[in-house]
């Protein structure tokens, strides 16, 4: 993840000790309206989190390029002013295409804040 | 009962704007019709998803037109009603140009008792040639 400026504009950190799960503490700069994440924002911390498990799941080949097609999100509760954790989970690696599932929540993973679907082109050397 | 709500403000909401998400992402405003907003996400390299080739990140188009789109039911309702983002799909057509400022345009297309209806499209230069594609719903959260 410290190769994605993204990331880092945004704030989200790996979990120490879990490949797969990250967190992005609150600050100014994901705030939507006062107090509130902001849907862009959870959305995107989303998309950060797909990422990293699909090149977790893909490790072995670290030359594929990996390439968005789209990105569905569910937005179930506002995120308040506190950390958020994600983790993605990859339902289908295929030899084009990958699946991957993203989940958002902030005390506890079983009341997310958002669900995201994504699919992913993947580009092999 | 709960006050009404003010008459949307445009100005001051993009200025109060600037210290959130918008105001990391560089988010500004372009131009805006009776339910329309079109914003800009100039190119900053502390956005790009893809170092190799310099491309912005799919993320902040995300929010750049779940942005636009909320605008864009403000404008619509004419109230300030507070509402919130339901769902949001969105199709990333092409990678943006390195360097291109990323244009987005939200539209909200019907507004309901208790939902919005948005949708809007992203372009790096040529609105005939885009960069995403978005369908959305905004729950209104007063109810």
């Amino acid at each position: 993840m410290d190769d994605l400026p993204y990331a880092h504009a945004l704030g989200a950190q790996p979990v120490e000790g879990d490949p797969t799960l990250l967190m992005l503490p609150f600050s100014e700069g994901v705030v939507g309206r006062p107090g509130f994440l902001h849907g862009g924002a959870i959305g995107g911390f989303l998309e950060v989190a797909s990422i990293v498990a699909l090149r977790h799941a893909l490790a072995i080949e670290s030359d594929a390029r990996i390439k968005p097609i789209n990105l569905t999100v569910d937005f179930m509760r506002g995120g308040r002013d506190k950390p958020t954790f994600a983790r993605g989970v990859v339902t289908r690696l295929g030899t084009r295409v990958a699946n991957v599932d993203a989940t958002a929540w902030q005390d506890d993973p079983a009341r997310p804040i958002a669900a995201a679907r994504m699919n992913y082109l993947i580009v092999r050397a | 009962m709960a006050p009404p709500d003010p008459a949307f403000d445009l100005t001051a909401f993009m200025a109060l704007m600037q210290a959130g998400h918008a105001g990391l992402l560089g988010v500004e405003y372009r131009a805006h019709g009776p339910d329309w907003t079109e914003l800009a996400l100039p190119y900053q390299a502390a956005l790009i998803g893809d170092p190799e080739r310099g491309v912005l990140a799919s993320g902040p188009i995300l929010a750049l037109m779940d942005t636009a789109c909320s605008i864009a039911v403000f404008l619509k309702h004419g109230l300030e009603r507070p509402h919130a983002t339901l769902d949001l799909r969105i199709d990333y057509v092409r990678p943006a140009k390195p360097g291109k400022t990323v244009t987005g345009r939200g539209e909200c297309y019907r507004i309901t008792r208790a939902i919005a209806f948005v949708r809007g499209v992203a372009h790096d230069g040529d609105p005939a040639d885009p960069v995403a594609n978005v369908a959305g719903t905004f729950m209104f959260t007063d109810l």
